[in-house]
């Protein structure tokens, strides 16, 4: 490993992208409920405020859509927020300034502003926050033209996808899962960005595409590995961006593997699963498949208090397990 | 001498704040500018009416004293927010009017290259940042403009204009409290027309006076006459001075009326005529201030009717911009979502 690589969790390589912004541009300041000394409800702002102080690492009341509202009107006047939501389900309460605002500003006027704010979505289930705190809503602001929406996957890839974030000149809504702050991985030090709008092949194979979102990359990588000893080789895609969506590194897989399963946490209906689906529908690599494409989402319901019940509405690993070996032994 | 220098000053105390504060050009200009937007509104409907505009638009006849008194203190340096009824504040802010009818007829000359028409109408560089489709939607992005302003350092005062129905929206009590705790250079306007579309602020307000508001956030609330020019930008000088010097922020009740309907669907079945009549007869903005400026000698009925004949030939030379300007190409349709970058 490079000597300026070193083990940072996810929630560590967000904190130290957010630092080195605002080390490098003065423009750059966080705002969001709670992030100052408190260090945000996970703990991603930490202690920046000892460095950056109450101005740039900043308290709003719990005003969503008044806040997210003058993220936009401060990033059209020159400056470059980052806004924390505390949970991304309270994106609810800010559509109007995302949907409205910030995504149709540049478009409405003519090109006569840009609005380069950053939102940050602490999003998914597994903590028992039941249904108000668990909600996977990317697919929501996929939907609007005028936003970039990003899930980065890696610690790796939040720090670089969150740095060419703050230097896009467009609105970036970054969906983090709260499973994956904790998780650790290699982290170069200093500057570097990961492009918004590329996907990453993160395990190569022959088999069977498996094009995942966040942290069901993760899971879909350990299915992977318990197939392979079944001597079934699945390829990795680990989309890391949902608007704007690559195709063309989904469309090259599954024209090598002949199979695509799909597989995101948010409700299975209506989301990124349909729209990587259609994307190889409409595609040259239709005339490849083998199998159908298969979905695997999240259940058709919010999510539930109880553990057991939380897990089954989502795919875990031995879901991916079924799907995947069913699709390669031509069972579906 | 010291007597009669006395005197003098004392005459001068007596008048009305536009007429101590304005030299009789810039009086003289302030009424050009009402009648640049009353006609331009005109214009629009005509226009509309003959099919050259499609979609809907809403006009701010009646309106012309409250949206030129709040821009007279700023500069062009200085921002606002605007509102769906905003080609007054477009106007009084320094937009050229063909740009404007180009942006109506939906041309690329237009001020927003005929992407976002009246609603959207706007003008960066001189800092209109926008009107806005959205009642209460440019109130918190105004609010970030003065945290802009205040970060940086540009001594730029930022002033969003809404209307009574916005002011039950959540956006704007959730960017006054911003805007007070952070002690932001900006000022809330409420053009309080009586009537958000049919709904009387009587129907849908729980105070009388939407100032009383300001209360609750500790900051000014000011009542003006928002027919009545002086009384207006009296009350935004004091304001703007108040931003300036980093006291914060102030709202502005500015009671006015709109002799048109809401937009183009409206029957008027909410309001009588008679209470239309007795606005347009007894308290038009623009002959309020004529009768003014005639009583204070600053200019006379044919100072008034060369106003008018340069107005009228500045809005028909608009609207033959507009119509000789070029449509966009629908292979650009793309454009703006994103910036294009190399
Ligand atoms: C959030 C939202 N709700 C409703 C509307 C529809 N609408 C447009 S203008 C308007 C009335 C607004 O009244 P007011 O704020 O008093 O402004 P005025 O039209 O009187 O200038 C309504 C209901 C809208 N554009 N946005
Ligand atoms: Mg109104």
């Amino acid at each position: 490993m490079d000597a300026s690589v070193r083990e940072l969790s996810y929630s560590q390589a967000i904190q130290e992208a957010m630092a080195l912004a605002m080390e490098a541009d003065d423009r750059v300041f966080l705002m969001g409920e709670d992030i100052g000394v408190y260090g945000g409800a996970f703990q991603v702002t930490g202690d920046l405020v000892d460095r950056f102080g109450s101005e740039r690492v900043m308290d709003t009341p719990i005003s969503e859509l008044g806040g997210a509202g003058v993220a936009v009107g401060a990033a059209m006047t020159g400056m470059r927020p980052i806004f924390e939501f505390q949970f991304s389900d309270f994106a609810t309460l800010a559509m109007e300034q995302i949907v409205n605002q910030a995504a149709k500003m540049r478009f409405m006027l003519g090109g006569e502003v840009s609005v380069p704010v950053v939102m940050r979505f602490p999003a998914g289930s597994g903590t028992g926050a039941a249904a108000q705190h668990s909600q996977s809503l990317e697919a929501w602001l996929g939907h609007v033209p005028g936003l970039k929406v990003i899930q980065p996957a890696t610690p790796h890839d939040v720090k670089g996808m969150l740095l060419a974030a703050v230097a896009d000149p467009d609105p970036v809504m970054i969906f983090e899962h709260k499973l994956l702050y904790k998780m650790k991985g290699p982290v170069p030090e200093g500057h570097y960005t990961v492009p918004i709008g590329k996907a990453e092949v993160r395990r190569e194979g022959r088999d069977l595409t498996i094009v995942a979102t966040s942290i069901m990359v993760h899971k879909a990588l350990e299915a992977a590995e318990a197939l392979a000893a079944e001597g079934i080789d699945i390829e990795i895609v680990d989309l890391r961006t949902i608007r704007p969506m690559d195709k063309d590194t989904i469309i090259a897989s599954v024209k090598k593997t002949s199979r695509l399963l799909c597989v995101y946490e948010a409700v299975k209906t209506l989301g990124i699963g349909a729209e990587v689906s259609a994307a190889v529908a409409e595609s040259e690599a239709f005339d490849y498949l083998d199998a159908p494409i298969v979905r695997l989402g999240g259940a058709e319901t919010p999510i539930p208090y109880n553990p057991e019940l939380e897990k089954a509405t989502v795919p875990q690993v031995p879901d991916i397990v079924a799907a995947a070996r069913d699709l390669v032994r031509g069972k579906r | 001498m010291a007597t009669a220098k006395k005197k003098a000053d004392e005459e001068q105390s007596n008048l009305p704040f536009a007429y101590r504060q304005y030299s009789t050009a810039e009086l003289k200009e302030v009424l050009r500018k009402m009648y640049l937007i009353r006609r331009f509104e005109e214009g629009a409907e005509d226009s509309y009416m003959r099919g050259l505009i499609h979609g809907t638009m809403h006009l701010s006849i009646g309106q012309e004293a409250s949206a030129m008194g709040i821009c007279m203190p700023l500069t062009t340096d200085d921002q606002i927010t605007s509102t769906h009824r905003g080609h007054g504040h477009c106007i009084a802010k320094g937009a050229d009017v063909k740009r404007m009818f180009a942006e109506f007829f939906g041309k690329t000359t237009g001020y927003c290259k005929g992407r976002g028409g009246s609603m959207h109408i706007a003008d960066v560089s001189i800092g209109n940042l926008g009107a806005n489709g959205i009642v209460g939607g440019g109130i918190p992005i105004a609010v970030g403009a003065a945290l802009s302003a205040k970060r940086m350092k540009t001594g730029k005062v930022v002033v969003s204009f809404f209307g009574d129905g916005a002011n039950n929206e959540g956006a704007f009590h959730e960017a006054l409290n911003m805007a007070s705790i952070w002690k932001l250079p900006v000022i809330f306007v409420c053009e309080n027309n009586g009537y958000g579309m049919s709904t009387s602020t009587e129907r849908s307000t729980a105070v009388k006076n939407i100032a009383e508001r300001a209360a609750a956030y500790s900051m000014p609330g000011v009542i003006v006459n928002g027919n009545i020019f002086s009384e207006v930008a009296e009350a935004s000088h004091a304001a703007v001075e108040r931003a300036r010097a980093g006291e914060g922020p102030t709202l502005i009740e500015s009671k006015t009326y709109r002799y048109r309907g809401h937009s183009k669907s409206d029957r008027n079945r909410y309001r009588t005529k008679e209470e239309i009549e007795d606005w347009i007869s007894n308290r038009d903005p623009i002959m309020l201030f004529e009768n003014e400026l005639k009583e204070f000698g600053v200019i006379d009925e044919n100072g008034i009717e060369a106003i008018r004949a340069s107005v009228r030939a500045e809005i028909e030379a608009g609207i033959e911009f507009a119509k000789a300007s070029p449509s966009p190409q629908t292979s650009d349709l793309a454009n703006f979502v994103y910036t294009e970058q190399a």
